[in-house]
Formats: structure tokens, C-alpha cells, sequence
């Protein structure tokens, strides 16, 4: 089943799509249909603890000239950062380089503590789409990638559909793209995550507790692009559907 | 809400006061954290000392209150205390000048940044600092207007009853309204958001067994028990 949260009308509402995932007319569970561009799309569950992970594709790691890791490069984001489907994200003015990532997140289900690999799977409740935009400008070596970087307002965008596990027949075969103003930019596929989703269930809760709603961002294949100001960018995932956003300048945010 | 994960309650988790869970610690902002790197912090992996605000998270996992005890992993013989002041955000805080900054605190209380000792801040070392339970805080949230100047605050650390460590907020590199505008230049603070000033080195020590104790004049102190894991 996939999910969406909306606010519509004075109120926020579980959604349901009303035909195929990328046609996004919603069901509302109060029983009203209302189409994709009425509504305000939330994140599409409450969302916890964000994990993201860096450098956890080997092609991406190496177009950052990065050398593979030990261990996984794990990194928390806050939760002002969070931003819905069909949001608006801020490029401040006086940077070069700011661009997306788009990465399969799953979404922990069961509190999980010091959970072996063999059954990590049955601590996922499911599966959506992140967005998890960086600004390299701004990276300092200190607690690298630093907050100013990764942890920016509208940042992390989650959606649209909060897909349970269930309908995931499998997670570690999923095909990724982005598109920027319809023009595939990136591409890639789960299978070639470095660290698995079981393995980080196993890594991160060797040493903290996930909880129901905490998210692990499992991170992004190569082909990060710049985006500037007015540029449609759109995540993929297979079966998960697709995550629009646009990208804004400062003046519409009055700086 | 964060009282249903069954992790912790707090006392003063109450309006108006109440905190929302998101808890940033501030890295390398006492004076003394950076000066016990020296020349190191100009070399690699550094390059050279921060620029911008660089903080960290405290998840809710890690938040406990005064009086928790907190479980050293087996084979870690110490832990370590950054003992800090937090800001409670009392309204949304988004590009604050630093002269209206501290108009968007509700209030302050202590904050016990618990890590395992690491010598590298390259990466972000959540295993070394987002343990459960390893973020104690309180024992109550004490309202502005009862803190005269957050930047003379004096900190003591006491561990098994003798005092480890004396340190001041008036030795931050970003005093208190400066780091608030600095931060909430990139970042939205919320109301019930905490923002730990920073920890000054070295942070005292404490090893299975030991209870820490923080205190400030007029915030009260923040006790915190450590046990080992396997115990």
C-alpha cells in the first residue's frame, strides 16, 4: 500500500493514490478525491531520527575522489529540514555548487537494538523516496559534511508515497534516476549500495536504538548535478514513484 | 511525544517549555577546544580551524534527565563529559540578527554531551556520540529572564565529588546571540529546540562506577551515573 500525508482544506489527511503511483489524483480517508496540485504534500509519515549515509556508492564515492570506507559514514539531520513533495527548495545566491541526491530511505518500523543482519528486514515498515540536497560550497572538514552543508532548510525532501515493505519485493534491486527539467542526470540502482540496508540496520543499532519513524537515507549514486534557481528536479525510484522539486532563489525567500 | 518511545521523561518537558527533541551540540566553540589541537587544526584532515558554526546532533535515542545512567560499551575504559549550557528555543528562530538573538530564547539548562573519547572530527563519529542515553540534560529548563548574561555562566564538573573541571561561557569563540544568528543563518530553529554552546577541552573523564556531577549557579546541577554495559 502507498501513503501519502497532505494538508488540504484546514486539515492534514492520510492519502491514498487513486490510480497508478504517478498519477497522483489522492483519495483522502475521509473519502474525498482531489488532485496532486490542491493539496500540500507532507513528508509522508512522522518522521524521526534522519541517518543519512555518505559515499555509500562505489561510483559516487569515486566521482567525489573518495577512497571506499571501513565503516559506514553515518550522519544525522535535523528535523527543520524536512520538506514534502512538490516543495521549494532555497539556492542561496553565492554559491557554485549546490545539487541533489536522490536515495532510496527506509523507514525503521519496529524498535531495533543490536538487531543481526539476518533479521533486520523485519524492522522496516517501508520504503520512500529522499531527496537530500548539499551545498559543497559551504564544506568545512570539521564533523564533515557539516550541517551548513546537509542539514539546510527544505533540504531533505521525503515522498511522495510512504510505501509499505510488503509492496518492496525486493529493496536491494531498485533502479534510481534523477531528472533536471526532464533531462536524466543521474542513474543508478540499490545493488550497488556499498553497505547494504541490512547491514546498516545492524551497523546503527549496534549502538542506538531506531525507533518507528526513524529514517535511515541510504545515499546516492554518481551524476550530482549543479541546479540553479527555477530547475524542476525529480527523483525516481523504481515502484516508489517520483519526488518533484523546485529549486528557488533568495528573493522569494526575502533575502 | 517523545515521552510514548519510552526513552526518557523529563520533569520540564511542559509548556512552555517543552522541547521537541531536537538537540544540536556546537563542535569547537569553547576556546579551549581548539587550542588543545594547536597547530594541528591548521594541518589535514582540517586545513584550517571552522568557519561557519559546525555542529552536531544529539538524537532522541541519546536524551535522558538528570539522575540516568549512562552504559560505557565493553571495552572502552572512559568516557567523556562535554558539559555544556543549552539554549531552549522559545520561538522560531530563522536568520536572527545577533542583536535580537536572545529575544528567541525561552530559556537555559545544563547538558551533558557524552562521547566516547575521539582524537579525529573529520567525520561526523556517530557511534562515538549518538549512544543511547548519552545526551542527560536538565534538571530543569530555567527561564531567560532569570539568567542575567548566558556569556558568564561557570560551569563545574565534579566527578565522585571532586571537582574535575571549572569553565566559563564567557570563553566561547561564538558568544551566545552570535552563535544564534550564525546558526540560524543556514538553519530554522524551532520553539522547544536545544542548542548546546559548546564543551571546552579536555572534557573530564569518568570511567564505570563514577557519578558526574554539573553544576552552574542558578541552573541547578545535572547528575549522571556510568555503568558499564555489561554490568
Amino acid at each position: 500500500m502507498m501513503r501519502a500525508r497532505v494538508a488540504y482544506k484546514g486539515a492534514i489527511h492520510d492519502a491514498t493514490p487513486v490510480a497508478a503511483p504517478d498519477h497522483e489524483d489522492l483519495r483522502l480517508a475521509d473519502g474525498r478525491v482531489v488532485a496532486a496540485q490542491d493539496v500540500v504534500w507532507l513528508p509522508p509519515f512522522q518522521v524521526g531520527t534522519v541517518i543519512a549515509l555518505g559515499l555509500n556508492y562505489a561510483d559516487h564515492a569515486k566521482e567525489l575522489a573518495f577512497n571506499a570506507q571501513e565503516e559506514p559514514l553515518a550522519f544525522l539531520k535535523g528535523s527543520g529540514t524536512l520538506l514534502g513533495h512538490r516543495g521549494v527548495t532555497r539556492r542561496p545566491s553565492d554559491v557554485k555548487f549546490m545539487h541533489y541526491e536522490c536515495e532510496l530511505a527506509v523507514v525503521i518500523g519496529r524498535p531495533a537494538k543490536q538487531v543481526p543482519r539476518s533479521q533486520a528486514l523485519a524492522h522496516v515498515a517501508g520504503y520512500c523516496i529522499a531527496n537530500d540536497y548539499a551545498i559543497r560550497d559551504y564544506l568545512e572538514n570539521w564533523y564533515r559534511p557539516n550541517l551548513r552543508v546537509k542539514n539546510r532548510d527544505g533540504g531533505t525532501v521525503l515522498g511522495p508515497w510512504f510505501v509499505d515493505a510488503a509492496d518492496v519485493a525486493n529493496p536491494a534491486q531498485l533502479g534510481l534516476r534523477t531528472f533536471v527539467n526532464d533531462k536524466l542526470t543521474q542513474q543508478g540502482n540499490t545493488r550497488d549500495l556499498i553497505f547494504d540496508i541490512p547491514y546498516l540496520v545492524e551497523y546503527l543499532s549496534s549502538f542506538m536504538t531506531l525507533s518507528p519513524g526513524d529514517v535511515i537515507l541510504t545515499g546516492t549514486p554518481q551524476g550530482v548535478v549543479n541546479v540553479m534557481p527555477g530547475d524542476v528536479v525529480a527523483c525516481e525510484i523504481d515502484g516508489l514513484g517520483r519526488l518533484v522539486n523546485t529549486i528557488a532563489a533568495d528573493d522569494e525567500f526575502g533575502r | 511525544m517523545l515521552t510514548d518511545s519510552g526513552y526518557f521523561s523529563i520533569p520540564f518537558d511542559v509548556a512552555p517549555y517543552r522541547l521537541s527533541g531536537s538537540v544540536y551540540g556546537t563542535l569547537m566553540n569553547h576556546r579551549s577546544a581548539l587550542a588543545v589541537l594547536g597547530d594541528s587544526a591548521n594541518q589535514p584532515p582540517y586545513m584550517a580551524a571552522p568557519i561557519a558554526p559546525v555542529l552536531y546532533i544529539k538524537p532522541r535515542n541519546t536524551l535522558a534527565g538528570s539522575g540516568s545512567v549512562v552504559k560505557i560499551p565493553v571495552g572502552t575504559p572512559q568516557l567523556e563529559v562535554g558539559a555544556c549550557v543549552g539554549v531552549v528555543i522559545g520561538r522560531t528562530a530563522c536568520k536572527v540578527p545577533e542583536s535580537q538573538a536572545l529575544d528567541y530564547v525561552a530559556g537555559y539548562l545544563l547538558v551533558a554531551d557524552v562521547s566516547i573519547p575521539h582524537s579525529n572530527y573529520h567525520r561526523p563519529s556517530i557511534r562515538f556520540k549518538a549512544r543511547d542515553g548519552y545526551c542527560p540534560m536538565g534538571p530543569a529548563v530555567v527561564a531567560r529572564a532569570a539568567v542575567a548574561n548566558p556569556d558568564a555562566l561557570i560551569i563545574r564538573t565534579y566527578v565522585e565529588g571532586a571537582l574535575v573541571q571549572t569553565t566559563s561561557t564567557a570563553d566561547l569563540i561564538r558568544p551566545t546571540a552570535r552563535l544564534l544568528a550564525d546558526v540560524t543563518e543556514f538553519m530554522t530553529l524551532s520553539p522547544g529546540d536545544v542548542l548546546a554552546l559548546g564543551a571546552a577541552a579536555p572534557a573530564p573523564r569518568v570511567r564505570s562506577g563514577e557519578t558526574a556531577i554539573i553544576a552552574v549557579d542558578g541552573l541547578g546541577s545535572l547528575t549522571i551515573l556510568f555503568m558499564d554495559a555489561a554490568a
